[in-house]
């Protein structure tokens, strides 16, 4: 076992000492949500009580201290993914607003009748659907990478899938689902040496391990703070800037100006062109206190001990005859999709809730892969920083318990 | 009325398990164990509930003027759900079951247990039993 220090991280996170049923909390919906530490909350609540106000523009005090912990977010926020300037640091609502708009702005104006975007069977519904419906207004055509049986991608597959017509392609960093860490680095490499832009959709990533946009090499990068034990309602999109450069805005409105007449009206430079509206201060000012969490601990570290926690987790579950695994590749995170035969996922997530366990039951917004594996749901465990030994040892006896009723 | 009376019944029933959530389940799952399993020719889409997230079927012959049901449901703990509510309108004539009204399922904390999401699965499936009755008028 590591030196991972375990006990005061819990003790960093308050909801950890909630009573479930009289049960201990033991939270293993993680790739749903994590849980916030104190830092963040109090950030929170400190903004409200001692400095709210709007940002930008303000000539007062209480303007100028909300811009200046606003926008240091976003240098935080740089550093954090090492992007090389804030103007490529877009904050959004979340991933999916960051893949919303790329679809809405970079693929509505510059792919054309016949172009082709890329995906994978393994995607969320928030890097299926914005492009769905791009490609319908442009007619553009849609591919898809298949999935092997153990959960990867097939890369082969993807090969065959590039030709003169591919213009974009948007791929997971880490299946919510199945908890496979794809080889982006080698995906963006082939798909740009095809002439390809791509997103890579980090929702996953940020939390369990380093991850690094120059070395990645994509071209837009997004990710949410709520995943990373940040507040709800904030996220981010990375641009490589002389791309962002080049893409009109995507919502009208304040903020995003320089200057407004009836006759026209000319966007403020970047980062702000992708801003429209009072955004959402507050939030982005507790982020910035849950990316300090995970620079504090270092994602090496935490990434190190999840491995333990996952290789444990594994290793008892794979003792069980009647779990039937989905994902099984060598590369993945903490994260267990499993179904029991004669028991149905639905059932087993009431029970394990009933001894305080909350884990996910259902499709975790994957039909499409849930379909090309004949499965309607299934039981997802997902593990974070903060859960332990202890607590994979209790849920895996409950559910040997709840699986033989 | 009787609808009345055999929700209280069930109220007294689930008030012996101390709102124990594991009990409630249990129990559940054993009345859920006690509806007879539908025959495949039952299975079919006509006869889904929907708005429920786990699939759930119903079925009824209509004979003297009484309503007789038959469901299922591919999770045990929704199939007990089902079971409760075919025991308060089994046997009962269509205008019984309409102008009936449903109160064990708040005061048993069923809804509290089951959640909302699942809550409002079931009031489509008690939906479905009023639908049931009201077309049984209108065809009776």
């Amino acid at each position: 076992m590591s030196n991972f220090p375990i006990s005061e991280i819990r003790k960093d996170f308050p909801i950890l000492e909630t009573k479930i049923n009289k049960n201990d909390l033991v939270y293993f919906d993680n790739a749903a949500t994590t849980q916030k530490p104190q830092s963040v909350i109090d950030s929170l609540s400190n903004y409200y009580k001692s400095f709210n106000s709007n940002i930008h523009r303000g000539v007062h005090q209480l303007a100028e201290k909300a811009t200046e912990e606003f926008e240091s977010t976003r240098e935080t926020a740089k550093s954090f993914i090492n992007a090389s300037s804030t103007n490529e640091i877009i904050f959004t609502r979340g991933a999916t607003e960051g893949i919303n708009l790329v679809a809405a702005s970079y693929c509505k104006n510059f792919l054309k009748k016949g172009d082709e975007i890329i995906i994978s069977e393994m995607e969320h519904h928030s890097n299926i659907v914005p492009w769905q419906m791009v490609a319908k207004e442009n007619d553009l055509v849609i591919k898809t990478i298949k999935v092997t049986g153990k959960g990867e991608l097939d890369m082969e597959h993807f090969k065959s899938l590039l030709n003169e017509n591919t213009k974009f392609v948007s791929i997971v960093y880490i299946s919510n689902t199945l908890g496979t860490i794809n080889p982006v680095k080698e995906l963006v490499n082939i798909s740009n040496n095809a002439g390809a832009k791509v997103l890579v959709d980090a929702a996953q990533a940020t939390s369990h391990k380093n991850v690094d946009v120059k070395d990645l090499n994509c071209d837009f990068f997004v990710f949410s703070a709520h995943k990373m034990y940040g507040p709800t309602g904030v996220g981010i999109l990375y641009g490589k800037e002389k791309i962002l450069e080049k893409m009109p805005p995507y919502m009208g409105g304040g903020e995003m100006i320089k200057d407004v007449s009836f006759e026209d009206t000319t966007y403020n430079t970047l980062p702000y062109k992708f801003e429209a509206g009072t955004p959402n201060i507050g939030d982005v000012i507790g982020f910035k206190k849950a990316i300090e969490y995970l620079n504090d601990l270092g994602r090496q570290n935490i990434y190190k001990y999840e491995k333990e926690i996952r290789d444990h987790a594994w290793k008892e579950l794979k003792k069980i005859d009647r779990i039937k695994l989905v994902g099984t590749s060598d590369s993945k995170i903490g994260i267990f999709s499993f179904y029991v035969e004669g028991f149905h996922y639905y059932d087993l997530g009431l029970f394990l809730d009933a001894k305080g366990i909350a884990i996910r039951t259902g499709h975790h917004c994957t039909q499409p892969l849930m379909d090309k594996m004949n499965l309607d749901g299934t039981a997802r465990v997902s593990l974070a920083m903060y859960n332990t030994y202890e607590e994979i040892n209790y849920f895996i006896d409950e559910l040997k318990k709840i699986i033989s009723k | 009325m009787i609808i009345d009376q055999i929700q209280e019944e069930i109220i007294d029933n689930f008030n012996m398990l101390d709102d124990d959530i594991e009990m409630s389940l249990n129990y559940l799952m054993e009345l859920g164990e006690g509806l007879e399993p539908l025959g495949d020719e039952l299975r079919i889409d006509d006869n889904i509930i929907k708005g429920c997230q786990s699939k759930v079927w119903l079925s009824h012959t209509f004979e003297d003027n009484k309503l007789i049901f038959f469901g299922d449901s591919n999770t045990a703990i929704t199939k007990g759900l089902l079971s409760l509510l075919i025991s308060v309108f089994n046997n009962r004539t269509p205008k019984e079951i309409l102008e009936s009204k449903l109160f064990f399922i708040n005061e048993t904390g069923l809804c509290r247990f089951i959640g909302t999401q699942r809550s409002n699965g079931l009031e489509a499936m008690e939906n479905k039993f009023k639908i049931i009755a009201l077309n049984s008028l209108k065809n009776g």
